[in-house]
């Protein structure tokens, strides 16, 4: 099942998003300490906002990103929690279809794909989301497959959507969803198959004949290690190029401006 | 108006006379308006990577020390390659929209703070942030850096606590070796500092990755685990002093 109906109450998420919020704010104004301040005591408003993801990574890109605005009570994930079967294929193929569909059935208010495929790095996506007429939208998610990653993924995890206008920053890490072993080697881009999908951009900059890094999965998803990754492009444990494709997180940067 | 960053404390104490007597509206025929002092205190997260010294620069929301994903300037990549702040001081100074800009007193060793006092005019505390950017050594190119965080909301005597991500500046390839790092891990070797050619895989700035090192299988590096470190590298406290 997708949506992890959390058995806890909302305030406890808020406060979860808020130390980390306090942990990575690169650029905060008035507006931010006043939602920080209030986030005890979410509001019900709808919102027009625009969204501007940077990926701010040496080495990875984004598979097709998601852009989730959501009520208090859906989320795509939790750390500690084993991954549904659409999260699963969003972190090990990149495709975000069934993930849209069922988020859309729940009621968000979501845009799919606003790179039009990879976000290389430094690159930058933009997107627009409007909650006027789902007032229950007060959450924000965004996810994306990291490449090279067996299911590695970037997310933004229901951070409280601001009400007032202003720009606000937040940094997201990247997690594993816990479903594939992180072999770290080239292979297919289905559902349960092992390897991680090539796409052109990769194809040239990873190494090819390693042997294979683990054959263990998590179980549940979590804060990604990052890529072991070698120096071997011929050999060696890994397809991944350690001195390029390593990361520590953050890994993208998102702006909210509501207007 | 330009304002000199005040890096003693009796300088400062000084200062803060003066700041009173505006307070009191008798110095204002003298178009001399309040000082303003901040403290702004680092520490240096890391196991084994001291820093060069600090680079501070005090600026409207107009400057910034570097964009993610865009290549650096030759005055950050100087500073990022060999430790050297003194060129992006002297340009930062240049720039419109730069209220001071100062040099901390030396390296920041591993687990070791330094503090330094500032100073801008109550008229630039509107649109006042803040930057600053240190080398860590023990590397080919990275840098601890604070880019353009917005302190214009402190009041008096209130504080902030920032934690700060290091970066690749994207201007030197990570070969970790003795030839080209400037810091001590790099002892016996070369040690290169800046030079001007740009070979990294990607000429731009991004969120640094970290090192990987010659335990972790990069034979050429003369690194090893303990140089690793993780974000934030480097923990920032500001207070507003009146």
């Amino acid at each position: 099942m997708l949506i992890n109906h959390l058995d806890r109450p909302a305030i406890q998420l808020s406060a979860t998003t808020n130390s980390i919020l306090k942990r990575f704010i690169a650029k905060t104004n008035k507006c931010l300490i006043a939602i920080i301040l209030s986030a005890l005591a979410p509001m019900a408003a709808a919102v027009d906002f625009d969204i501007t993801i940077d990926n701010i990574t040496r080495g990875l890109y984004f598979t097709p990103i998601a852009v989730v605005a959501h009520a208090a009570d859906v989320n795509l994930f939790a750390s500690g929690v084993s991954a549904s079967t659409e999260l699963q294929t969003m972190a090990e193929t990149g495709e975000i279809e069934d993930l849209a569909r069922v988020l859309t059935s729940s009621g968000a208010t979501m845009d799919n794909n606003p790179a039009a495929g990879l976000l290389a790095p430094g690159a930058t996506a933009t997107s627009t989301l409007d909650t006027i007429n789902a007032t229950a939208n007060t959450q924000l998610s965004i996810v994306a497959m990291v490449l090279p990653s067996n299911d590695g993924f970037v997310g933004l995890n229901a951070v409280d959507i601001p009400t007032e206008a202003g720009t606000y920053t937040f940094y997201a890490n990247a997690y594993d969803a816990g479903t594939e072993a992180n072999d770290e080697l080239r292979g297919g881009g289905d559902l349960n198959t092992p390897g991680f999908p090539v796409p052109e951009p990769l194809n040239p900059v990873l190494g090819t004949g390693g042997t294979g890094v683990t054959t263990t999965t998590e179980g549940f998803v979590h804060i990604h290690r990052g890529n072991l990754g070698d120096a071997n492009t011929a050999g060696g444990i890994s397809d991944v190029d350690s001195r390029v494709q390593r990361w520590l997180n953050p890994v993208a940067r998102i702006t909210v401006t509501v207007r | 108006m330009k304002i000199l960053l005040k890096l003693s404390l009796t300088a400062i104490s000084a200062s803060l006379l003066v700041a009173c007597g505006a307070n009191s509206n008798l110095a204002t025929s003298f178009t001399q308006q309040a000082a303003i002092s901040y403290r702004v205190t680092l520490t240096n997260t890391t196991a084994a990577q001291p820093f060069s010294p600090v680079a501070i620069v005090l600026h409207d929301g107009s400057w910034s020390t570097f964009n993610l994903g865009e290549p650096a300037s030759t005055e950050l990549e100087m500073l990022a390659e060999s430790g050297d702040n003194s060129a992006l001081l002297a340009a930062a100074e240049n720039m419109v929209g730069v209220f001071g800009a100062a040099s901390g007193t030396g390296d920041i060793g591993p687990g070791e703070s330094e503090s330094i006092e500032v100073e801008v005019t109550e008229s630039q505390i509107r649109s006042l942030s803040l930057s600053l950017v240190a080398m860590l050594v023990n590397t080919n190119d990275a840098i601890a850096a604070l880019n353009r965080i917005d302190i214009s909301t402190l009041n008096s005597n209130e504080s902030m606590r920032v934690n700060a991500l290091s970066y690749d500046t994207g201007t030197e390839a990570n070969t970790e070796t003795a030839a080209t790092m400037p810091g001590p891990a790099a002892a016996g070797g070369a040690q290169e500092g800046f030079n001007a050619v740009r070979d990294d895989v990607r000429d731009s700035v991004f969120v640094h990755a970290g090192v990987v090192t010659t335990t972790d299988g990069l034979t050429t590096s003369a690194l090893s685990s303990i140089h690793r470190w993780d974000h934030p590298a480097i923990q920032i406290r500001v207070e507003r002093l009146n």
